[in-house]
């Protein structure tokens, strides 16, 4: 039984990394190549104040206030570059938070954070914390979508420029796409901390940027629930693949190109063509 | 002299950058896609050419058929990953990109193993000194040489022939250029050759250097190459070229006096962090 609560906690964690990238990138446009460094920042937050004693659930808090405010001067960064270069500069960011916490005694260096506490409340009750983080994070996300900040992210993911001509304040939304994406991230991280106990600059490198990234693309860029589905499946699929372990990485690599080639609106792009079949039948 | 030391080094590097960055900017310009899958090529010529000089005891011949090869192989990624996907946002052919970069270095494990390939006896090793007390190996000469030859080459054949004019016209916008005749297939398959060509020539002058080939050799050339064309203007081959020098130099010397903050990889990246924040459009802008 713990192996499958240990799964389920990891699908949730994933899931909810990828709805937080999926309002940078699937709402508001904006690609970002270097999420996993704000999973890391509010991980290393809540590590190292739950080894002081904190209360594991008090600690979520200023995970996501760290990961939100590195988020926020990132974004003001990001304001200056497009496109591209804006893909390319938070690729940076992401090197950058390893590479700091690579040289940083007092973050563990190369060796990472280990004996960071098991929460109190056992291994259920991280997966029902996990899960409870989740559907927060879903109602807020889903809340935003249908609000008018919603339809500013819309028209700005759409084209800058004419939501600039609108009225818009294309800054701020920008802005509080990033504060909101990454403090998501941060929330994410502590869970995740507290789920592996063990964390180092490793667990939040380039890989992982691109993995999440992966997961929002193939679930269909701004979906919320092709979203859900291809992170929970792309989470476990290591798990499924055990027999095949030494091909894993092999699989993986040619299941991304071949839904990018295949399926180019993921998931939500399959449900809909079901759909429509469906009706015209 | 530990100066002109870090200088040599950085030169040294930043030729190798050069040839790498220069494939990923033609394919930038020319497709607007960031290509990835770039660095696996660059390792394929790495794998071509000790298998080749091991054989055949010919490094000459080791270098041409890694080029050879690897351009092939570039001009048929055109085929496979990018064709289809050209009226998709640039973010589908990246992800695509990425994929097959991660199931490359797992097939160079699958068909070579895990622990990498040596030279049998690495050839062009004597030591020359090039300036009174400072010496280096034929094979670090000969990858300036190759860089600057193979780059000017490139750099020649862009301004004086109708085939390089045609290329920059596509560069600049592939419609018109399309509508004045020009065979805009044809351009972008001869661009993945020469691109891939020149990654796979470079792959071959680092498994010299390093003595080495193992199927991870791309990670790092996959990310610090995309730094580079970035910081160069995206789609600007001098911007790139120059991006690629001012790489290799700053990292060779920022290791030496910042190295206990940062590691290499992110003083790399700071700087380019930095140059954005000033000129958000890099060096050079396209053209």
């Amino acid at each position: 039984m713990t192996y499958e609560i240990v799964v389920l906690t990891n699908m949730a964690i994933a899931v909810l990394f990828a709805l937080s990238l999926n309002v940078i990138t699937g709402f508001c446009g904006q690609v970002s190549l270097g999420h996993a460094a704000f999973l890391g920042i509010g991980a290393y937050t809540s590590a190292m104040l739950s080894k002081a004693g904190v209360p594991i659930v008090i600690t979520f808090i200023p995970a996501m206030g760290m990961a939100a405010l590195i988020g926020l001067i990132v974004g003001v960064a990001s304001l200056r570059v497009r496109h591209d270069f804006l893909a390319i500069t938070t690729m940076g960011v992401v090197f950058l938070f390893t590479g700091i916490v690579r040289k940083q005694e007092l973050l563990g260096g190369e060796i990472g954070i280990a004996g960071i506490p098991a929460p109190d409340f056992g291994r259920i009750g991280l997966l029902m914390t996990s899960l409870l983080c989740v559907l927060a994070y879903l109602l807020f996300t889903i809340w935003i979508r249908r609000s008018w900040t919603g339809f500013a992210f819309d028209s700005i993911s759409e084209d800058e420029d004419t939501a600039t001509l609108l009225g818009i304040n294309v800054p701020k939304f920008k802005l509080f796409a990033f504060i909101v994406g990454t403090a998501g991230a941060g929330l994410a991280g502590a869970l995740y901390a507290h789920q592996v106990r063990f964390i180092g600059p490793d667990s939040f490198g380039f890989v992982e940027s691109i993995s999440v990234l992966a997961m929002v693309i193939v679930g269909g860029i701004g979906s919320i629930w092709g979203v859900i589905l291809s992170a929970a499946f792309l989470s476990a699929l290591p798990q499924f693949f055990q027999v095949i372990d030494d091909y894993k990485l092999l699989v993986y690599g040619l299941l991304l190109f071949g839904a990018m080639r295949f399926a180019p609106d993921g998931i939500d792009g399959l449900l809909r063509k079901v759909s429509r079949w469906r009706a015209v039948k | 002299m530990l100066f002109v030391d870090l200088c040599i080094q950085g030169v040294i590097q930043g030729a190798i950058y050069a040839l790498i960055a220069l494939g990923l900017t033609l394919v930038y310009g020319l497709l607007r896609i960031l290509h990835v899958a770039h660095a696996a090529l660059f390792t394929l010529g790495g794998y071509v050419g000790v298998l080749v000089t091991n054989g055949s005891g010919s490094f000459l011949l080791a270098l041409m058929t890694a080029m050879l090869v690897v351009g092939v192989v570039g001009m048929s990624s055109y085929t496979i990953i990018y064709k289809p996907l050209l009226n998709r946002t640039p973010l589908i052919a990246l992800i695509a990109s990425i994929g097959i970069f991660i199931a490359s270095e797992e097939l160079f494990r699958i068909f070579f193993g895990a622990y990498g390939l040596s030279y049998v006896s690495p050839p062009l090793q004597v030591q020359i000194e090039i300036l009174p007390g400072i010496s280096l190996s034929q094979a670090r000469i000969l990858v300036v040489i190759l860089a600057v030859g193979l780059l000017s080459g490139v750099g020649w054949l862009a301004i004086n022939t109708r085939m390089g004019i045609a290329a920059r016209a596509t560069v600049v916008d592939p419609q018109i250029a399309a509508s004045s005749g020009v065979n805009v297939e044809i351009i972008r398959y001869g661009s993945f050759f020469i691109g891939s060509a020149f990654a796979g020539a470079a792959g071959v002058m680092v498994s010299l250097l390093n003595n080495l080939v193992e199927p991870t050799m791309g990670a790092v050339p996959s990310y610090k190459a995309l730094a580079i064309i970035v910081l160069g203007g995206l789609g600007s081959v001098r911007g790139a070229l120059i991006a690629s020098l001012a790489l290799g130099i700053i990292e060779s010397f920022g290791t030496i006096y910042v190295g206990h903050l940062l590691d290499r990889d992110s003083i790399a990246f700071a700087f380019l962090i930095m140059v954005l924040m000033v000129r958000p459009q890099g060096l050079l802008v396209r053209g």
